[in-house]
C-alpha cells in the first residue's frame, strides 16, 4: 500500500462523508449519519493491512471502515437514501451497512456488539481452515460494556485471529472519556494479556504499520491484538446535532482538533499535482457514485419483511 | 420397543448432526463434562473443536455463535438455565434474527439455542424456573417447545438444520418422560406443523411441552363427560394456525394451557387468533401462569403460580357449561 493509496482512502472517506451530510440536510438521507469526519486515518491504515478476504465489523460511525474495505460508494449512498440498488437492498441503512462479498460482517448499532461478533466470526474462519483474520472497530465509550470485555476474554483464551480497534476519538456522544472510563482503555486488554498499543490515529501510515503487525501476529496463530488509535471527531455525534446545537467541546478544542486533519497530513505527503490528482479522481468517482444512487429505485414496500426468514413459506 | 428418554432423544438428536454435518458446533457451560447431560459423551466422540466449554459469558458466547454462523458454521449453544435468556435476549432478538433482514439477505444466522430444563424446576425458586417462550414468539424468533421424545429429537434436528436462529425450549418437566420408540422412525419434526396427541370431538385442549402430559392425563379422567381434544403445536412461532383451525373447525370449543405469563403469552395469541378466524359455540379460556409471575420457592407456592391440572378441568368445564348460555 503506498503513500498515495493511503491518501486516496481517506480523501475518499473525507469527501463522501461531506457529501453524505449534505444529502442529510438535503432530505435524501433519511435518519441522518455519524459522521466520520476526521477519523478517516484510522479506517484507512486498519483496511490496508487487510487482505481482500480478511473481515471486518463496524460500529453506528461505519461508513469510513466500509468505504476502506472496498466497498462501491455508489452502491454505498444507495443504501443511505434506502435504495433497492443499496449495500443491502435498502434494509440496513447508515448503521447496519455490510457487505459480505467484501467480508464486511456489517456496521452494528448497538455499541460493543461487533467484537464477540467479530471474534465468533473469525475463530470459525480458522476451524474451516482458512488464514483470514478479523478486525473490529469500536468507540471509546464501548470499552464500558461488558460484552466487549467478555469477548476480549474469549479471544486471548482461544488465540482468536482478531484486531480489536478501538477509535479513542474522546466523547462517546457527548460524555468525555475522562469521565467515563476508569483505569485505561489499554489497560482493559492488558487485563486479558492481550498485547496493547496506544497509537496516532491521525496519522495513516502509523495505523497501518501497527495494523500490520497485529494481522501479522494474529495469521500466525498468536491471537489478538489491542489498538487504541487516538482521533478527534471533527464534525458531530449525529447530524441531529445540527438541529438540536449540543454544546459539549469549546470552539478552541475543535480546532484544535481540526489542526491534525488526517487527510491534510498524508496528503502533505504527496507532490501538489498528484495530490490534486487523486482530489479531481475521487470528485469524479462521487459524482457518478451519487448519481447512479439517486437515480435508483425505492423499494416495492410490499417486500418490507423480504429476507426476515429463511423459509418464509411457514408464515404465510 | 426400546424406551427413549426425551433429554437422551435431544442428545441424540446432537450426537446425529455434528456427526452429519462437520459445521455443527455445540458450545455453552460445562458441556463437556455434560452437566446437565444434554451433551453426555459427545466430547470423548467428537473433541474440543467441536464441544466447545465457555467461560461464563454467556453476551459474548451468543454473539460469537452468530459470527461463527455468519461464515458459514451451524452453532448449537446450550443455555443452563432459562434467565440466561434474559441476559442475551438482546443478542438473539436485536442481533442475530434481524441480520438477515438487515443486510438485505446477505447472511444467514443458523444458531439454535437450546434451553433443557425451561419452566418449574421443582426448588429452584425465582430466578431459575422461567419458561420465557412467549418473549421470542412476540419478537419473531422461531421458538420451540417439544413434549415427547420423538418431537424432541426431530424438532432439535430441524432447528439445527433451520438457515435462522430458533430457540429450543426443553421443559423441566418434560425432561424425565419416557417412551417406547421405534429408533429407526426418528426423524426430523418440520417447525411449524402441529399434531393431535389425542383426537377428540368436543373440546380442543391446545397444550404444549409437559403440558401436553397433563392435557392428555385430563381428558382420560373426563372422558365420560367429553371427547377431548389435545393439539400440540409444538412450535410456538410460527404457530401452526391451519393445523388448530382444522381441529377447532370439528369441536368448536377451545382452552389453551400456557405455562407463560397471562397478558400477552402465549395462550392470549391462541385466543386472539381465535377471536380472529374460529366459529366457536362457547368462549374460549385459558389457563396460565398469573401477571408477572415470579416463582416462589415453596412447593405449595411454586405449584399454585403454575398452570395445572385442575385448573384444566375447571376451564374444560367452563367451556363445555357455556354453549348453554
Ligand atoms: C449498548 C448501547 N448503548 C447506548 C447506545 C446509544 N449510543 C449510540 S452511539 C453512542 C456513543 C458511542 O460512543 P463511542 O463508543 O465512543 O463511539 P463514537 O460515537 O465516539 O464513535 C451511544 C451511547 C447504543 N447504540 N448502544
Amino acid at each position: 500500500m503506498t503513500t498515495i493509496d493511503l491518501y486516496r482512502t481517506v480523501r475518499l472517506i473525507r469527501r463522501f462523508e461531506e457529501r453524505a451530510i449534505e444529502y442529510v440536510r438535503s432530505g435524501e438521507i433519511v435518519g441522518g449519519i455519524h459522521p466520520y469526519v476526521g477519523q478517516e486515518a484510522i479506517a484507512a491504515g486498519v483496511c490496508a493491512a487487510l487482505r481482500a478476504d480478511d473481515l471486518i465489523t463496524s460500529t453506528h460511525r461505519g461508513h469510513g471502515h466500509v468505504l476502506a474495505k472496498g466497498v462501491n460508494p455508489a452502491r454505498m449512498f444507495a443504501e443511505l437514501m434506502g435504495r433497492e440498488s443499496g449495500l443491502n437492498k435498502g434494509r440496513g441503512g447508515s448503521m447496519h451497512a455490510a457487505d459480505f462479498g467484501l467480508g464486511i460482517l456489517g456496521a452494528n448499532a448497538i455499541v460493543g456488539a461487533a467484537g464477540s461478533i467479530a471474534t465468533g466470526a473469525a475463530w470459525a474462519q480458522r476451524r474451516l481452515g482458512k488464514s483470514t483474520v478479523a478486525a473490529t472497530f469500536f468507540g471509546d465509550g464501548a470499552v464500558n460494556e461488558g460484552m466487549l470485555l467478555e469477548a476480549f476474554n474469549l479471544a486471548a483464551l482461544w488465540h482468536v485471529p482478531v484486531v480489536f480497534v478501538c477509535e479513542n476519538n474522546g466523547y462517546a456522544t457527548t460524555m468525555p472519556v475522562d469521565s467515563a472510563v476508569a483505569g485505561s482503555i489499554t489497560g482493559r486488554a492488558k487485563a486479558f494479556g492481550i498485547p496493547s498499543f496506544t497509537i496516532d490515529g491521525q496519522d495513516p501510515e502509523k495505523v497501518l504499520a501497527a495494523t500490520t503487525a497485529a494481522v501479522d501476529r494474529a495469521r500466525a496463530g498468536k491471537g489478538p491484538t489491542f489498538l487504541e488509535c487516538t482521533t478527534y471527531r471533527f464534525d458531530a455525534h449525529h447530524t441531529f446535532e445540527h438541529r438540536t446545537r449540543l454544546t459539549y467541546r469549546s470552539t478552541e478544542e475543535l480546532s484544535a482538533g481540526w489542526s491534525r486533519d488526517p487527510v491534510e497530513i498524508q496528503g502533505a505527503r504527496l507532490a501538489p499535482e498528484d495530490r490534486a490528482a487523486v482530489d479531481a479522481e475521487v470528485e469524479a468517482l462521487l459524482d457518478a457514485a451519487a448519481g447512479i444512487a439517486l437515480g435508483s429505485a425505492h423499494p416495492d414496500p410490499s417486500a418490507a419483511l423480504q429476507y426476515l426468514y429463511s423459509s418464509p413459506e411457514v408464515f404465510s | 420397543m426400546p424406551k427413549l428418554s426425551y433429554l437422551k432423544a435431544m442428545n441424540r438428536a446432537l450426537g446425529d448432526e455434528l456427526a452429519a454435518d462437520d459445521r455443527v458446533f455445540l458450545l455453552g457451560e460445562d458441556i463437556r463434562v455434560a452437566a446437565s447431560n444434554l451433551t453426555a459423551g459427545l466430547f470423548g466422540r467428537f473433541g474440543p473443536d467441536r464441544v466447545l466449554d465457555t467461560p461464563l459469558s454467556e453476551q459474548a458466547f451468543t454473539n460469537f455463535a452468530t459470527g461463527a454462523a455468519l461464515v458459514g458454521m451451524r452453532p448449537v449453544i446450550e443455555f443452563q438455565i432459562p434467565s440466561l435468556l434474559f441476559l442475551v435476549f438482546e443478542q438473539i432478538a436485536n442481533q442475530a434474527h434481524k441480520l438477515a433482514l438487515m443486510s438485505g439477505g446477505q447472511c444467514k444466522v443458523p444458531v439454535t439455542y437450546v434451553v433443557p430444563g425451561s419452566g418449574s424446576r421443582t426448588g429452584w425458586a425465582g430466578q431459575h424456573s422461567d419458561h420465557p417462550y412467549s418473549l421470542f414468539a412476540a419478537v419473531g424468533v422461531k421458538t420451540v417447545v417439544p413434549s415427547n421424545p420423538a418431537d424432541a429429537y426431530g424438532l432439535l434436528l430441524s432447528a439445527i438444520r433451520d438457515d435462522d436462529p430458533v430457540v429450543v425450549f426443553a421443559p423441566a418437566g418434560a425432561l424425565g418422560f419416557r417412551e417406547d420408540v421405534d429408533f429407526s422412525t426418528l426423524a426430523p419434526v418440520p417447525l411449524g406443523v402441529g399434531r393431535i396427541a389425542r383426537p377428540g370431538s368436543d373440546v380442543t385442549v391446545v397444550a404444549l411441552g409437559h403440558l401436553v402430559q397433563d392435557a392428555l392425563a385430563v381428558a382420560d379422567e373426563l372422558a365420560g363427560v367429553a371427547s377431548i381434544e389435545v393439539f400440540d403445536p409444538r412450535t410456538v412461532y410460527p404457530l401452526d394456525v391451519a393445523g388448530l383451525a382444522e381441529s377447532v373447525a370439528r369441536t368448536r370449543r377451545l382452552v389453551v394451557i400456557d405455562d407463560s405469563n397471562r397478558t400477552s403469552g402465549f395462550g392470549a395469541e391462541v385466543l386472539a387468533v381465535a377471536a380472529e378466524r374460529f366459529d366457536l359455540v362457547a368462549r374460549p379460556r385459558r389457563v396460565t401462569r398469573p401477571d408477572g409471575a415470579v416463582l416462589p420457592f415453596a412447593l405449595a407456592l411454586d405449584r399454585a403460580v403454575q398452570p395445572g391440572r385442575d385448573d384444566l378441568v375447571a376451564a374444560i368445564r367452563g367451556v363445555l357449561e357455556g354453549d348453554e348460555q
